[in-house]
């Protein structure tokens, strides 16, 4: 190539690039880095889930990293999951990778292990036990109720003849579509 | 206008004072005098907090800089609108304008509460006027609105771009209602106890202050999720952080309430239990401020650490001690006034709602605690995020849909075998329809579906209720169906707004499924490129980067970029998202650059672009897309349940009917029948 093709081309590239240049580059925020296809992959995103960015902002890597984009920290956790899943390890290990660089806060849920199943059990197994209470004394109630109550009727004549089980069930029908 | 505002504060704070002393010292059974003059501080202290209140707006809206509140929240170019919503941007001015409503629903209480309650209102306003003292003390002793510095800057710092949006002028105010509007039902219970009026007479006194306050609660978090999706960027509204959890544990609570104060009303029971929610409400109300402030736990909301936390731990403690035991000496005159009479009751069905409200209320705070807890026990501090609180709450809140729909199927007292049958067909036959028609849509996520089979359960419900209540109307009054359908709403206003609140709880559910198929990607495109995205209904959306323009506007520099947008082949508009550079009154630029989303929103699914910067300066850009489906319902649950309750808390009701109001010898004859069959 002739020196003067070469000038003029390389002219052209500059002209182009001011071309799109914004007029206040540093008004729109960080600069990035060009979209990779590891970013959009499912696999990864679904991982990045997993793991917590360790700029206190207790989002996930995926979110901070497609969230805060003033976060240095997340791009850079990104760019680590990348190069794990690249080396060929599997999302558990790169998973286990993390905990054992930054400890199990790492984690967005604990894992379900030794005390951290307390974290998981303790709420359902409390309100178990609670309901299972609750029926108790319910059930145990209403059977001193009924044992205490005398049949409505045998204490009193009313001269009223005891209503049928139809009728019981037809005025019962009319009343719930009237009253609460 | 600070030393007015100083002045009104050490006046509001010793009038708060005197009203609690004076009101729990109980001198005012004998001296007539003290009762009124406990009655008039409510008055008194209000005046001064709206005085305090003055005074600050009048130093933000002056753009008195030297005030330390002002310079660090505001400055001279910020748009007037948020110049006066920075009342509540920080910590100072929260905590005044929590002080300011409180003393106002205080004063509100004394005035709306009924000439029957008049022996409770010196305990209430010792309550109100006990806790606005505890709120300015912690002002004066630790975060005062009104500390001036040393020196004027010329400019203040600016709000928070964050905060720079229409939900944030809204959203706090909201919640701060709801969590306050809390402290008047705690004051009548604190009342009720100390005055031995344990019947359910107070329970009326405050049934409108509770739907109120739940009703704010309920917008407040709303708005909260509205302007965290628009806002933020992340493209989702709820993300378990501990301070949204810190707002939903009361609401959980005074829902709860909500159903079981029914009970306490129609059958005299679960007195001590209702009593135990409200308390818990209101501590659960300080201990979300105590989350916000403490900087305990992390959070994305928080305030900046301060002692104000350990003001509010003390408070929480020296309260919530107080009240229980005063629950406890009260214990045996909170003897129920009647028994269960079956578990195939609505009282029943409301207890086991109540459970899994209360157990829901539990698990959230459990997990937002569990991270200190893990700290404490074993040393290793855990994140407890959003895939921990699915796994829990889920399942929870898919039990506490299906009893929202089984509650109204069931009649009081006891319901017969027959009539289960009769009235389950329609709701069940209606989720068994929901269920087919989406599986055979090709629905496969266990989850998602089991939740519109519910969803599908409860709009059965509703709707033959409604339809039941119509026709009964239409043949006992020859009525139109939509005559009778008016009258029968406006005649019981609670019932059917209660129901209308359930058809909002569902709307909920079923726009939260949504989210199990949210479709995202990064894609990096220059001025005249595309890219493509298959939304979860099968759609193409082709978006084509129309480039990236910058100009001034308002307080900052904007850097909005654009996107056609092409649905299937065909344009369907642009979408814009801007970077946004905020500048102080000289042109010197404050914070890091915002982003704000682009949102195109329908029915279906809401598109959703986040301008995420730019590569070396150019046009050429990185976009976050996001497809969301069914997000637009979340919003409409929103507004259908505050529909629902202000329906529920109209006055009047019952006006309507022809026959007026059912006899108490109809009441007692339904009473008698049941009973003579369950005998």
């Amino acid at each position: 190539m002739r020196r003067r093709e070469f000038l003029g081309l390389g002219a052209l590239a500059v002209l182009a690039q001011d071309a799109d240049r914004l007029r206040d580059p540093a008004a729109a925020g960080r600069f990035r880095l060009p979209v990779q296809p590891g970013d959009n992959d499912a696999v990864i995103q679904a991982l990045e889930r997993k793991l917590k960015c360790t700029c206190g902002c207790n989002l996930d890597v995926f979110t901070c990293r497609t969230t805060d984009f003033t976060c240095t920290y997340s791009p850079q956790l990104h760019a680590e999951v990348l190069e794990l899943f690249e080396a060929g390890k599997t999302p558990d290990e790169i998973i286990a990778a993390f905990v054992a660089k930054y400890g199990e806060e790492a984690l967005m849920a604990p894992a379900p292990v030794g005390f951290n199943l307390a974290g998981y059990l303790v709420p359902g197994l409390a309100i178990l036990a609670a309901g299972t209470a609750l029926a108790l004394v319910l059930v145990m109630r209403r059977k001193e109720a009924a044992s205490a109550a005398a049949p409505v009727g045998a204490t009193e004549d009313t001269g009223v003849p005891a209503p049928t089980a139809e009728e019981l069930e037809r005025l019962r029908r009319a009343l719930s579509e009237v009253a609460d | 206008m600070t030393l007015l505002g100083q002045f009104a504060l050490w006046i509001g704070f010793f009038t708060g004072v005197w009203a609690a002393v004076v009101g729990f010292s109980g001198r005012w059974h004998t001296q007539p005098g003290l009762a009124a003059s406990t009655v008039r501080s409510a008055y008194a202290l209000a005046a001064a907090m709206v005085v305090a209140a003055l005074a600050l707006w009048k130093g933000l809206i002056s753009h008195d800089f030297n005030i330390e509140y002002v310079a660090a929240y505001t400055s001279a170019n910020l748009p007037t609108a948020y110049v006066f919503t920075a009342f509540w941007a920080g910590q100072k001015g929260s905590l005044l304008f929590w002080a300011v409503v409180l003393a106002l629903f205080g004063m509100l209480a004394q005035l709306t509460t009924s000439r029957r309650h008049q022996d409770l209102m010196p305990y209430v306003a010792a309550v109100t006027g006990g806790v606005t003292a505890f709120f300015i003390a912690t002002m004066l002793f630790s975060a005062n609105p009104f500390e001036r510095l040393p020196f004027t800057p010329p400019d203040g710092r600016g709000l928070n771009p964050q905060l720079q949006n229409p939900g944030m002028v809204i959203h706090p105010p909201m919640l701060y209602l709801g969590y306050i509007g809390i402290t008047v039902p705690f004051a009548f219970a604190i009342a009720a106890l100390m005055r031995r009026r344990l019947d359910t007479g107070w329970i009326h006194a405050i049934r409108k202050w509770t739907i109120l306050s739940w009703l704010f609660l309920s917008v407040g978090i709303t708005l909260g999720m509205w302007w965290a999706y628009v806002e933020l960027g992340w493209g989702g509204y709820w993300a378990w952080d501990p301070v949204e959890n810190a707002s939903l544990l009361p609401w959980l609570t005074m829902t709860a309430f909500l159903h079981s104060v029914m009970i306490q009303e129609k059958r005299g029971m679960l007195k001590r239990w209702n009593l135990s929610l409200i308390v818990a409400t209101f501590l659960l109300s300080i201990f979300g401020t105590f989350i916000t402030r403490s900087g305990v736990i992390a959070s994305v909301h928080s305030f900046t650490q301060s002692s104000v936390g350990y003001f509010f731990l003390v408070f929480l403690l020296a309260v919530g001690i107080a009240s229980f035991a005063l629950l406890y000496l009260r214990w045996p005159a909170l003897e129920p006034e009647s028994n269960l009479e079956s578990l195939a009751s609505r009282e029943a069905a409301f207890l086991f709602n109540n459970l899994v409200l209360v157990g829901i209320a539990f698990s959230v705070l459990w997990g937002t605690l569990f991270p200190i807890l893990s700290e404490w026990v074993r040393g290793v501090k855990v994140t407890v995020g959003p895939p921990f609180f699915n796994r829990v709450n889920i399942p929870l809140g898919l039990l506490l849909l299906a009893l929202t729909g089984i509650g109204p199927l069931i009649a009081w007292r006891k319901t017969s075998p027959a009539n289960l049958r009769r009235q389950f067909l329609v709701p069940s036959a209606a989720g068994l329809v929901t269920g087919l028609v989406l599986g055979a849509l090709g629905l496969r996520d266990p989850w998602v579906l089991v939740a519109l089979v519910l969803a599908g359960f409860v709009l059965g419900t509703v709707a033959q209720e409604f339809w039941r209540g119509t026709r009964a109307r239409m043949r006992m009054y020859g009525e139109s169906a939509l005559l009778g359908v008016v009258r029968l709403v406006n005649r019981n206003r609670r019932r059917y707004g209660g129901y209308l609140v359930h058809v909002g709880i569902l709307v909920y559910f079923v726009a939260f499924t949504g989210m199990a198929f949210k479709v995202t990607r990064e894609v990096t495109l220059s001025p005249g490129e595309t890219a493509t995205i298959e939304s979860p209904y099968g759609h193409t959306y082709t978006f084509t980067s129309l480039g990236v323009s910058q100009y001034a506007a308002l307080n900052r520099i904007v850097s909005a970029a654009t996107l056609e947008v092409q649905k299937d082949g065909t344009k369907i508009g642009v979408i814009k998202s801007e970077k946004r550079q905020h500048v102080d009154s000289f042109g010197q630029k404050t914070f890091e650059p915002s982003t704000e989303v682009g949102i195109r929103s329908d029915l279906r699914e809401d598109l959703y672009v986040v301008y995420a910067g730019s590569i070396g300066g150019t046009e050429r850009a990185n976009f976050a897309i996001s497809i969301n489906p069914l997000v637009w319902w979340v919003w409409a649950g929103g507004v259908i349940l505050v529909m629902g309750g202000l329906l529920a808390m109209w006055p009047g009701g019952r006006a309507a009917t022809p026959t007026g109001r059912r006899t108490e010898a109809q009441a007692g004859f339904e009473t008698q029948l049941v009973g003579a069959e369950a005998g």
